[in-house]
């Protein structure tokens, strides 16, 4: 499929790529290209102008700085897995790199990118919420950190403003007393979810993040609050997921009704929460 | 390399396809997929569903296999690309006699990019178990064969080099 026309630069560093961001209308930037370059074709995005990262290796680092996991904005889903700072540090952001699509997806798609796009069904959106991750975003003024529940502003929108970059995508380790959990039902063994949830516990203070019941990824603060410093077993999960469905407002379509969505965000919540337990337990 | 500091329509390329070097102007919308079958004429590595669902078009890009329809060629630049052809010279390569054993192929469309997963797979495990083939081969649909034959076809040539 042809795609409409399109300038095209590639800086060769990150200065640069800010510079040509801001200074060209319609400019976008370009990551792995996996769901980009596909709405290209579709005509759902037609940048006047590509700003191809893909010679900025310095934003493909992923290293471990005090007790937070660095990633850079485009690391591949692929170098995520095989990371060993992952492994150590959070290894559950390898195991979901590991369910995103497939190996050729994988190999070109970044973190940067999958977070960027913000489709309410991928899969780090809701799992960095409840990671409590930070993002670092490169623009002309300078440099500004906002926190995972601030990044994602709306479908398909972030808080990168025209002429930002996203850098880097900070997560704190886990560490003993500490679990991660993310479960939910997919479209196909690996495809986008038609609900989720991820859920995150150090030293009983839990963090719970449902994808696909909103435009962003919805914290479920009151069941966070439920579970607080108890021990966790399956009753005491399902207890405190009760009554989260109906104070949720999800979409209906093809694959799930809302009333669907919101069993599959209570279930979701359920096995996320009990697999972060486990982990918890060592 | 070439660093454009002003966005242009249309880029120089260079690119290594196969072990031989090509210099082509091609304008930044050109996706890779095209570019290897108009410009370079390598017609071996197909267009399915031009969605990046489907993995006909697979091919190595710095050694990793790609969906080439997305990718543009001006990302390619500086690349070594293996498509089909660059797998074996005149002879089939011990995985592309595994196909014909097995008879991994039904209408062939989808071959070619079964074979560029399948290859990046061994090189990587040179072993893969049933399991590990299939994950590798998750991005190439085949709509003939329902799959099995090329399963085993991938693990028997990966027995085969061990």
């Amino acid at each position: 499929m042809l795609l409409r026309e399109v300038s095209y630069a590639r800086p060769a560093s990150i200065e640069e790529a800010v510079a040509l961001l801001s200074e060209h209308e319609g400019a976008r930037a370009l990551a792995g290209g996996q769901t980009l370059v596909n709405v290209m074709k579709q005509r759902a995005a037609s940048p006047d102008v590509l700003v191809d990262l893909g010679k900025l290796d310095e934003l493909r680092t992923i290293s471990v700085s005090g007790t937070t996991l660095q990633i850079g904005a485009m690391a591949t889903l692929a170098s995520i897995m095989r990371s060993s700072e992952v492994e150590v540090s959070r290894p559950i952001l390898a195991e979901v790199a590991a369910t995103i699509a497939d190996v050729q997806v994988r190999n070109r798609g970044t973190l940067g990118g999958n977070i960027c796009v913000n489709d309410p069904t991928n899969h780090f959106p809701p799992l960095l919420v409840a990671l409590g991750a930070s993002m670092t975003v490169l623009g002309t003024g300078g440099e500004r950190t906002l926190t995972a529940d601030e990044f994602f502003v709306g479908v398909f929108e972030t808080a990168v403003g025209e002429g930002e970059l996203l850098t880097r995508i900070d997560v704190p380790a886990g560490g003993k007393g500490a679990g991660d959990g993310m479960a939910g039902v997919t479209l196909g063994a690996h495809g986008t979810y038609v609900a989720n949830a991820a859920a995150s516990v150090a030293d009983g203070t839990w963090r719970i993040a449902l994808g696909c019941v909103g435009a962003v990824p919805v914290r479920a603060t009151a069941v966070e609050e439920k579970l607080a410093g108890a021990d966790v077993d399956e009753a005491v999960a399902r207890t405190a997921v009760e009554g989260l469905g109906a104070t949720l407002d999800p979409p209906s379509d093809v694959h799930a009704s809302a009333d669907y969505r919101r069993s599959l965000a209570e279930t979701s919540a359920v096995r996320a929460i009990l697999q972060a337990a486990e982990k918890a337990r060592g | 390399m070439r660093v454009a500091a002003t966005p242009t329509s249309s880029q120089i390329v260079t690119v290594t396809v196969n072990g031989t070097a090509y210099e082509r102007e091609v304008p930044a919308r050109r996706l890779l997929v095209h570019f290897l079958r108009d410009d370079l004429d390598l017609t071996g590595t197909h267009i399915g569903c031009d969605t990046g669902s489907c993995g006909a078009c697979t091919v190595h890009l710095d050694g990793v296999a790609v969906k080439s329809c997305a990718v543009l060629a001006v990302q390619a630049d500086g690349a070594q690309v293996t498509t089909v052809e660059g797998l074996g010279d005149d002879e089939l390569t011990p995985l592309q006699q595994s196909f014909s054993d097995h008879h991994a192929l039904q209408c062939g469309y989808c071959t070619p990019g079964m074979l560029m997963s399948a290859s990046a797979l061994l090189a990587e495990n040179a072993s893969p178990t049933e399991e590990e083939v299939k994950v590798g081969l998750q991005g190439n649909i085949c709509r003939c064969t329902g799959y099995w034959n090329i399963v085993e076809a991938v693990v028997a040539a990966g027995k085969g080099s061990a």
